[in-house]
């Protein structure tokens, strides 16, 4: 099984229910679109990320009613520096898609999606304690998994892998 | 009144610390502290080739720690776009229904314990015993097995040790008759799990819930069905699903799954194919022992896969696999060298956990303990 190329041409990818909703509502939204590996990828503009997701829960056609994860890429020393990635899946349609949202290290701040599952809640706690990217309207914007005093944000590419010593 | 749940509570199953704001026996509010076990196994990864991020898997699930390995090594493979050769696939399907069996036995054991009911403990670890020194036959441990490999899996199966499964599949269903008699009908336990804890199905999905936390609450997905990985779709076998979201449900979908999974085992025995275990991939793959020993070239790939790795083409996937609790998700991002750029764990129960507070709002206490139990949470994965 040889790997096909991506396919990153929004010409070819318009048919994909998801991409075509999301260009029928707002075509400036969609930043770049990525089929690689049979993982439809859709890079979203930061500004309508969560007006995105809740068009692709509510619409009949796609129905991604469930948030499987939210997780962060820090492309350091590269600008836009993160990578914020929601894996969607559709529960009756079986499939899954993944919205990725690009922030650059001055402001590392994006909406967050508590409103439409609170099942975000824990993740974006999550992204926010290992890289710092903070989730504006978010109930409870607090470190997770490390101690509250800690300082720094482990997972960014710039924090060494021993830790500060 | 506020009171403090753990972090050393033998109901939190593990490192919880859960804060309790109560009102009489009455739960107002809920508040999960975790965080207690984090190791920082993501981070650790990016440091690790490829192949050596398999026995941390391993660790961050010990109860399953091969259906994480599956998960783990078929990201990789999706990445690389590796052929698995059909024996490999089919035992791995074997290997992860018995890991779900030994998960299930533990959760079993525990949450009875839990809730009062002392000696299925002690029958359910009669059974988990059994699995694990299967385990042990097959990879030489019994819990951190890391037995599969990028490419297959790591060794052959040692002789005899097919019958002992079969042996023990024959056996198993009339255990779990065992447990269904100590429980099911018990009027103490269906007291301390019927309408206890409940969870809409609506609930369940905003929430994230997964595997059978969600499926006790009448949502019928399972990935193995649904999304098949790993040849399971040339398996026959039911979903079980409830529709109450109590306590009971929950138990329920459980239980049923344990008959289920040894289903799935015959039918692995039943039809396991012959042929290689690992892919032909030569420069993925070890050589085997044999031919290093006679062959210059495999002498050579052999030495450049433990020194430098192997390379991955650039890209990203992310791949989900039905564990015992729910969806495990690997999101590997690779930069097209030897080690990942990045890999996260997506926890099911890190997400299942979010659903206690819709759980026991309003409840009381002594029920919280039984909630704990029914999303069988292992911190060890929460926290990572």
């Amino acid at each position: 099984m040889a790997l096909a190329p991506a396919i990153t041409d929004l010409e070819q990818l318009k048919s994909h229910p998801a991409v075509a909703r999301l260009l029928v509502w707002n075509a400036s939204a969609v930043v770049g679109v990525k089929y690689d590996r049979d993982e439809m990828t859709i890079t979203v503009d930061r500004a309508n990320l969560r007006e995105a997701c809740a068009l692709l829960r509510d619409d009949a056609e796609c129905a991604f009613n469930f948030l499987s994860d939210v997780t962060c890429v820090d492309w350091y020393p590269a600008e836009p520096r993160f990578e914020v990635i929601y894996h969607l899946l559709s529960i009756p349609k079986k499939e899954r898609v993944r919205l990725k949202v690009r922030l650059d290290s001055a402001s590392p701040a994006v909406e967050s999606l508590t409103s439409l599952w609170p099942g975000a809640n824990y993740f974006e706690r999550e992204v926010f304690d290992l890289f710092g990217i903070r989730f504006t309207g978010h109930p409870y914007m607090r470190r997770i998994l490390m101690p509250e005093d800690w300082e720094g944000f482990p997972l960014r590419k710039d924090y060494p892998v021993e830790g500060y010593r | 009144m506020i009171l403090n749940m753990g972090p050393q509570h033998p109901s939190t199953h593990g490192v919880l610390r859960v804060l309790l704001e109560i009102d009489g026996e009455t739960v107002v509010r809920i508040m999960p502290d975790i965080g207690f076990l984090h190791t920082g196994i993501e981070k650790t990864c990016e440091a690790k080739f490829y192949q050596q991020v398999v026995p941390l898997t391993d660790r961050i699930d010990y109860l399953c720690p091969m259906t994480n390995n599956l998960c783990y090594v078929l990201a990789v493979e999706k990445l690389l776009g590796l052929e698995i050769p059909p024996k490999a696939q089919w035992l791995r399907v074997l290997l992860n229904e018995l890991t779900r069996i030994n998960s299930h036995l533990v959760w079993l054991g525990t949450h009875a314990m839990d809730i009062g009911a002392l000696t299925v403990f002690l029958y359910c670890f009669r059974e988990r015993e059994q699995v694990l020194n299967m385990f042990e036959m097959i990879s030489g441990q019994r819990m951190m097995t890391s037995y599969f490999r990028v490419g297959g899996v790591a060794l052959e199966p040692p002789l005899g040790f097919f019958d002992r499964v079969r042996e023990f599949a024959g056996r198993f269903p009339e255990k779990v008759d065992e447990y269904e008699n100590l429980l099911t009908g018990n009027p103490i336990f269906m007291m301390r799990t019927k309408g206890v804890a409940k969870l809409s199905a609506e609930d369940a999905i905003a929430l994230g819930a997964t595997g059978p936390t969600l499926r006790g609450s009448g949502v019928d997905i399972d990935l193995r069905r649904d999304m098949p990985y790993s040849g399971y779709e040339n398996f026959k076998f039911k979903v079980p699903v409830a529709q109450e979201g109590d306590v009971f449900a929950r138990y329920m979908c459980r239980v049923r799954e344990l008959r289920e999974s040894i289903e799935i085992v015959k039918q692995a025995l039943d039809g396991m194919p012959e042929g290689r275990i690992k892919a032909d991939a030569p420069g993925v793959v070890l050589p085997d022992r044999e031919k290093m020993k006679t062959q210059m070239e495999a002498l050579i790939y052999h030495f450049k896969i433990i020194t430098e790795g192997f390379a991955v083409p650039a890209g990203e996937v992310y791949q989900a696999v039905e564990s015992p609790r729910g969806e495990m998700g690997y999101y590997i991002v690779s930069d097209g060298t030897a080690k990942p750029y990045r890999v996260h764990m997506r926890a099911a129960c890190f997400a299942n956990l979010q659903t206690l507070e819709k759980m026991c709002v309003g409840g009381l206490i002594a029920d919280v303990v039984a909630a704990i139990g029914s999303i069988d949470i292992v911190l060890g994965e929460i926290d990572r």
